[in-house]
């Protein structure tokens, strides 16, 4: 079947730069990886064994399109008591497939063509591609190891343009571990409400911040209402499977996402929802296990790469870990490449999650300890031959 | 949880992290590491580090099994006095006290079923206060100490994603 039919816009969309990484990976052999996006953990007991019991029970239906009110409500308290932010169950909250649809409905929601979109990079790999299909522009923002990979006022400036309408905020940040503390939010604020810009503040992995507690932009004074926060089940209570995710905003955003999501979704999978809730309220302790459990492997695997010879950034957050491998005089792909013929090693390319991203490489440690030992090994004796 | 907790678990789950790695993972300096697993091993909390072998895929011929031992507890020493007695034997890899049916569990290795079952009835059945012995030979491990000694549950998840 020829492509003729297939939009310009979808086919302009580049492949992946994980997808055709992924590819190489698959067709290896015993190899250790390192490059999954996704907690170790299986989800908590009392989350699954909520699940059975409520389609023991018959729970199939759809429910409102927003999301069951009891999950809202839910949401709501998480989101007050873990970060200080205040959304009405009612009418600002409302519940996703997974934090994916999020960004697709807060991108179509505002963006006409043309728009164009700020994106901090190096990021996660669907801003850039969601922002295309809803036939805006992405506009990147770099962001460097010396600034902390965060965006500063002055990066933000240099990339508005009349035509900016809005700013994904991705932290704490995949790939690079990045978090915007208060007042690196603080500093870009300002610019963000002259430029009359809505921020996307896509929080995913708000659970798993490491010294200190997670900031959102929008409990700053003025930025609720311009910010459409984003968040789910998936990092901090271990669900991915489940595609559960939420977005907090005021009540005309979620009133234009849900016109969209009414019309493509429905609603999120009600077993999903009715999981959801157990989680918020059964399971702090997990979470508070687990981010502990990312912590010590943070700090092994980050000294470890720096003994090793590296220079590596120190995350704050997330499972991942973004180290140079600028003194190798390798490209991100070559790198990644390499390491996976010759010692069986899989990790990311930089380059994959937008540009600035080359010379780097992405390491989860969403992996058991002795895990991230054995190929340490194996980084080891590749390193002793490339550095 | 304590920082003394965390290194108890950590060394539980790897007894071969060195005092360096500890230290990282932990943040406490690497003095401060040596001199709270000094104290656990002056407390008694750390007895021993061990590894957990497979023995089937070694040439070495290991037959296991466990023995529930019903007992008659002695005056003023209940089952301290009989549990420490079996427990004295190069046999015995483990002792303890149970709620239920019968009062002891005693883990034997031996080469073979035979050895075991002569050590059964020679050794540890005569012993006095010993009322009952009941072998169960160990056919096949799948976990212990939280280890699979199987393949165990795979990674479910794809080898890359975003």
């Amino acid at each position: 079947m020829s492509n003729k039919y297939i939009s310009d816009v979808v086919k302009n969309i580049p492949p992946s730069g994980i997808r055709k990484f992924f590819d190489l990976v698959t067709n290896s052999r015993d190899i250790i990886s390192l490059g999954v996006g996704e907690p170790d953990f299986v989800t908590p007991w009392t989350v699954r064994k909520e699940a059975i019991d409520v389609l023991d029970r018959g729970a199939t239906t759809y429910t409102s399109n927003l999301g069951l009110l009891e999950l809202r409500e839910a949401v709501s308290f998480f989101l007050k008591n873990h970060y200080g932010l205040n959304y009405d169950p009612e009418n600002e909250i409302m519940i996703t497939v997974g934090a994916s649809e999020a960004i697709d409905l807060a991108l179509r929601c505002l963006i006409n063509d043309g728009d164009e979109v700020l994106v901090p990079v190096p990021s996660y790999v669907s801003y850039s591609p969601c922002i295309e299909l809803t036939r805006g522009v992405p506009v990147y923002v770099p962001t460097y190891e010396e600034n902390n990979f965060i965006i500063t006022p002055d990066d933000l400036k240099s990339k508005i343009t009349s035509k900016t309408k809005a700013l994904i905020l991705p932290y704490p940040n995949n790939p690079t571990g990045a978090i915007m503390k208060k007042e690196d939010l603080e500093a870009i604020k300002g610019i963000i409400i002259e430029h009359d810009l809505i921020v996307i503040s896509d929080e995913i992995y708000s659970e798993l911040t490491y010294d200190g507690k997670h900031v959102s932009i929008a409990s700053l004074p003025d930025m609720k209402e311009r910010t459409i926060v984003l968040n789910g089940f998936s990092k901090a209570f271990a669900m991915t499977g489940w595609r559960l995710g939420y977005i907090a905003a005021e009540h005309s955003f979620i009133e234009a996402m849900n016109k969209i999501h009414q019309y493509t979704t429905i609603c999120a999978p009600i077993m999903a929802q009715y999981a959801g809730i157990k989680a918020i309220y059964e399971c702090e302790d997990d979470i508070e296990k687990m981010r502990k459990t990312y912590d010590q492997r943070r700090r092994l695997i980050v000294n470890s790469f720096r003994e090793i010879g590296f220079d590596c950034f120190e995350p704050k957050g997330a499972f991942y870990i973004f180290p140079s491998i600028k003194k190798t005089g390798l490209s991100s792909q070559e790198f990644c490449e390499r390491l996976l013929k010759e010692e069986k090693i899989a990790v990311v390319p930089g380059d994959a999650f937008g540009p600035g991203g080359d010379g780097f490489i992405r390491v989860s440690y969403a992996y058991s300890i002795d895990k991230i030992m054995k190929a340490l090994e194996r980084i080891e004796s590749f390193a002793k031959r490339v550095l | 949880m304590s920082k003394k907790m965390d290194i108890v678990e950590l060394l539980h789950e790897n007894s071969r992290l060195t005092d360096k790695q500890i230290s990282v993972i932990t943040g406490l300096s690497e003095d401060e590491v040596k001199d709270i697993v000094k104290s656990l091993e002056e407390e008694k909390v750390i007895l021993k580090y061990s590894t957990l072998v497979n023995w089937e895929k070694t040439e070495k011929e290991v037959v296991r099994a466990l023995i529930d031992v019903r007992v008659t507890p002695q005056q003023g020493q209940g089952f301290n006095a009989i549990a420490e007695r079996i427990g004295q034997y190069d046999e015995v890899k483990s002792v303890s006290l149970i709620s239920g049916g019968y009062d002891l569990s005693v883990e034997v290795e031996g080469k073979t079923m035979k050895e075991i079952a002569i050590f059964v009835a020679e050794r540890l059945a005569p012993i006095d206060g010993v009322l009952s012995t009941t072998t169960h030979f160990i056919l096949k491990r799948y976990k212990q100490d939280g280890v699979f000694f199987t393949d165990g549950p795979e990674d479910k998840r794809l080898v890359v994603t975003p």
